[in-house]
């Protein structure tokens, strides 16, 4: 499994998740420790030589393994379509990159195209908004996978937000550089979650969730943020994203 | 280098945080947002083929790029053929210069103009008017705009980022002296208001200028797709037209016309044909009832001629429907002016650069999310996303990125491929932000991404890392 430099600083519970999942499924998991992040900061900074190297590393860390599954579309999209693009002119590292990026799936829908999964028992009483991050819709059809599972869900009742496919504003080091344009978009964005009454916020990109989470926490929501895997692998006793650690888990 | 990069960093940050913080901009932006993005969703539901005449439609234009020197030539003869002259301008200026003189030579006082964002381009109107003439916008929004003394916000509503107030403000300001001294609210009086002051100058201009939608190379003909129909009044009444356009406006015959037709407005406003779509092929012929008795096309090359053949070439197949801007985040905040130049949203945030350098626009191509629904809307497929990440890609080459920026990403990368490094030295950070944002679940205020955490909190990471996490794991089982 790649596990993705959010999910390993931010939020371990999402790649836990996420290996839960695929346990219950039958697959046997490898986490190889060569690996930190996908490069995406120094690919779409226009660094493309930082950018070769961290990606040579990936293809080397995963060369042995036969999926590579990876709990976030962006990533997803990074080895799948920016690795050999990366790659078009090297006659040494163009198969390699090609070869990963075969391999590679986003987590939701390796499940449903590739195993077919059908959860065990989940349930969890709320009703949710779904988040579309931006590169796994349009790079990788992320759409019907993470709501055919949570379909599966006991409990669970999804409502669609209005502009649904609209960016949230995060964009990586966007936000960073941004973070007046980043902040404005984000809370467009919290505004039309809101309006469609959910208790709770779902998407598949941890990137997303840290900004729409860190925003609805500034604006005093009580609206819970996690991520998909969390809530099919039945993972949502603890503290939120962005919520406060109760007493007797911190 | 990296002091006046620094300055010109701060230009369009400052322009975006005005207009951010411009209330009746916000208001009118807000209005006009979901607006454009559902009509064409509608316009597009009613057409199960639109992706295969997009894929048609950008066919066409690659044809025409890849034989362009030839398809010009032919549109030369044609026009020629049909009574007008073709002349061709290397840039703005000598595009002024040329438009001027044309305008001197009929004795002309008076302009009308159609709407033409080649025109902006070039700066015209401020040309003619030092020139001596009375220049009038006579398409509402540009009308509007001018009345203003400002530029066009948007590439198909130029006057998009006003509000109705403002609007009956400027026309009780100017119509007054005219006569006009009722105060006139409604969207409806507000445009008969206009016309009626917009009709005397329609008849009694000497000169009218143009842009043009396309120009079709084997009839000679430009044509202009309009929704008020003053396109049509600024090219028949006057003695003399004039047309605008630049030189990658080019469709080889009327066949392909329709095609692209089809897409255009479909995309711009989500009609299914605009009002008005008109060809003009030349001056009026013996017999004819109406038409200029003169009629130019003045080709701007501005540095498109550039393009061809480079990595940047799709951005020339641009058919100016405004689809990106009105899906784009940025553009939705902040509204066209703040990025300084004529074309704005994504297709302007790949051009500026192109045209004029980035001199002016090193912000631009950085000033997006890479969300990739420009991309996605673009009705002649422009990947606009991927081209403004090769921007980025050259002003790192050319180190036009601002220093410290460079020197933390180029530690993190190395790092990066350090991945059991990597690892270790993330540990403290993590486990300090966890110390001061663990028990709200964010942190307030983040050294380094002060401008984050200004409108939101910065969720607080775990305290050890999944891969630490992991290994323990590994070891204990
Ligand atoms: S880039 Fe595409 S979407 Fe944008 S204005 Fe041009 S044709 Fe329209």
């Amino acid at each position: 499994m790649f596990v993705t430099c959010l999910a390993d600083l931010m939020r371990p519970q999402v790649a836990f998740a996420a290996v839960a999942l695929l346990e219950r499924a039958g697959c046997r998991i490898r986490v190889p420790r060569e690996q930190s992040c996908c490069g995406q900061p120094a690919l779409n900074s226009g660094d493309r030589a930082s950018t070769i190297n961290i990606a040579k590393g990936v293809i080397r860390a995963f060369s042995s393994d036969d999926y590579v599954v990876v709990p976030s579309g962006s990533c997803a999209d990074t080895l799948i379509n920016k690795y050999p693009e990366l790659f078009r002119h090297d006659v040494k590292w163009a198969g390699r990159a090609q070869n990963l990026a075969d391999k590679t799936f986003e987590l939701t829908t390796f499940l449903v195209e590739q195993l077919g999964v059908e959860l065990e028992q989940v349930s969890y009483p709320g009703v949710c908004a779904y988040h579309d991050s931006c590169s796994g819709l349009r790079e990788l059809a992320i759409h019907q996978q993470p709501r055919a599972l949570l379909q599966q869900v006991e409990g669970l009742s999804l409502r669609e937000l209005e502009d649904g496919s609209a960016c949230c504003g995060f964009g990586g080091l966007f936000s960073v550089k941004y973070p007046d344009l980043s902040g404005r978009i984000v809370s467009d964005k919290c505004g039309q979650i809101a309006q469609t009454e959910a208790d709770t916020v779902l998407g598949g990109d941890l990137g997303c969730l840290l900004n729409i989470a860190g925003r609805l926490r500034r604006e005093g929501s009580d609206l819970k943020v996690f991520h998909v895997a969390e809530v099919l692998a039945g993972m949502t006793d603890g503290p939120a994203i962005g919520e406060a650690e109760s007493e007797d888990t911190a | 280098m990296s002091v006046s990069t620094a300055s010109r960093r701060v230009e369009f940050q400052d322009r975006a945080k005005l207009a951010l913080e411009d209330a009746s901009l916000q208001r009118a932006l807000a209005k006009a947002r979901g607006g454009f993005v559902d009509h064409r969703q509608e316009a597009i539901d009613g057409l199960p083929e639109f992706d295969a005449i997009r894929d048609a439609a950008r066919d066409i234009k690659n044809h025409v790029l890849a034989n362009l020197d030839g398809y010009l030539e032919l549109y030369e003869q044609q026009v020629i053929e049909n009574g007008g002259q073709v002349h061709w301008a290397r840039d703005t200026e000598e595009a002024c210069q040329i438009i001027a003189g044309i305008c001197k030579e009929a004795q002309a006082k008076t302009v009308t103009k159609g709407k033409s964002m080649v025109s902006e381009e070039m700066h015209l109107n401020p040309a003619l008017e030092a020139a001596g003439m009375t220049v009038v916008e006579t398409d509402l929004g540009e009308y509007i705009v001018q009345l203003a003394g400002e530029t066009p916000s948007h590439i198909i509503a130029p006057a998009v980022h006003k509000t109705r107030e403002q609007i009956t403000d400027l026309f009780h300001e100017h119509h007054s002296p005219l006569g006009y001294t009722d105060r006139v609210t409604q969207r409806e009086a507000l445009v008969n208001e206009a016309r009626s002051v917009l009709r005397e100058r329609f008849v009694t201009a000497d000169v009218g200028i143009t842009g043009a939608n396309f120009l079709v190379a084997e009839t000679g003909a430009n044509v202009i797709v309009t929704n008020e129909g003053n396109g049509d009044l600024t090219s028949c009444l006057p003695r003399v037209h004039i047309v605008t356009a630049g030189i990658e406006k080019i469709v080889p015959s009327l066949d392909d016309l329709a095609v692209l037709l089809r897409v255009l407005a479909r995309s711009a406003t989500g009609q299914e044909f605009s009002a008005y779509t008109s060809l003009y092929s030349g001056p009026r012929r013996p017999g004819d009832m109406e038409g200029p008795e003169a009629y130019h096309v003045v080709l701007l090359d501005n540095g498109r001629s550039r393009l061809l053949g480079g990595q940047y070439q799709a951005m020339l197949r641009c058919i100016r429907c405004g689809a990106c801007l009105n899906h784009c985040p940025v553009y939705g905040s902040i509204g066209g002016h703040a990025y300084g130049w004529v074309y704005s949203g994504p297709m302007g945030s790949v051009l500026t650069p192109l045209l004029n350098g980035f001199d002016q626009s090193l912000d631009l191509p950085n000033a997006c999310t890479l969300n990739g629904r420009c991309k996605e809307v673009c009705p002649v497929r422009i990947p606009l996303s991927d081209l403004l990440l090769k921007h980025r890609v050259e002003q790192h080459e050319r180190r036009l990125s601002s220093g410290l920026g460079r020197l933390l990403l180029g530690t993190w990368a190395w790092l990066a491929c350090r991945p059991r490094l990597y690892q270790g030295v993330m540990a403290l950070p993590l486990r300090v932000m966890h110390m001061f944002g663990g028990r709200r679940g964010g942190l307030t205020w983040l050294p380094g991404a002060s401008g984050w955490t200004g409108s939101r909190d910065f969720p607080a990471p775990a305290r050890r890392s999944f891969m630490r996490q992991w290994q323990s794991r590994k070891v204990r089982s």
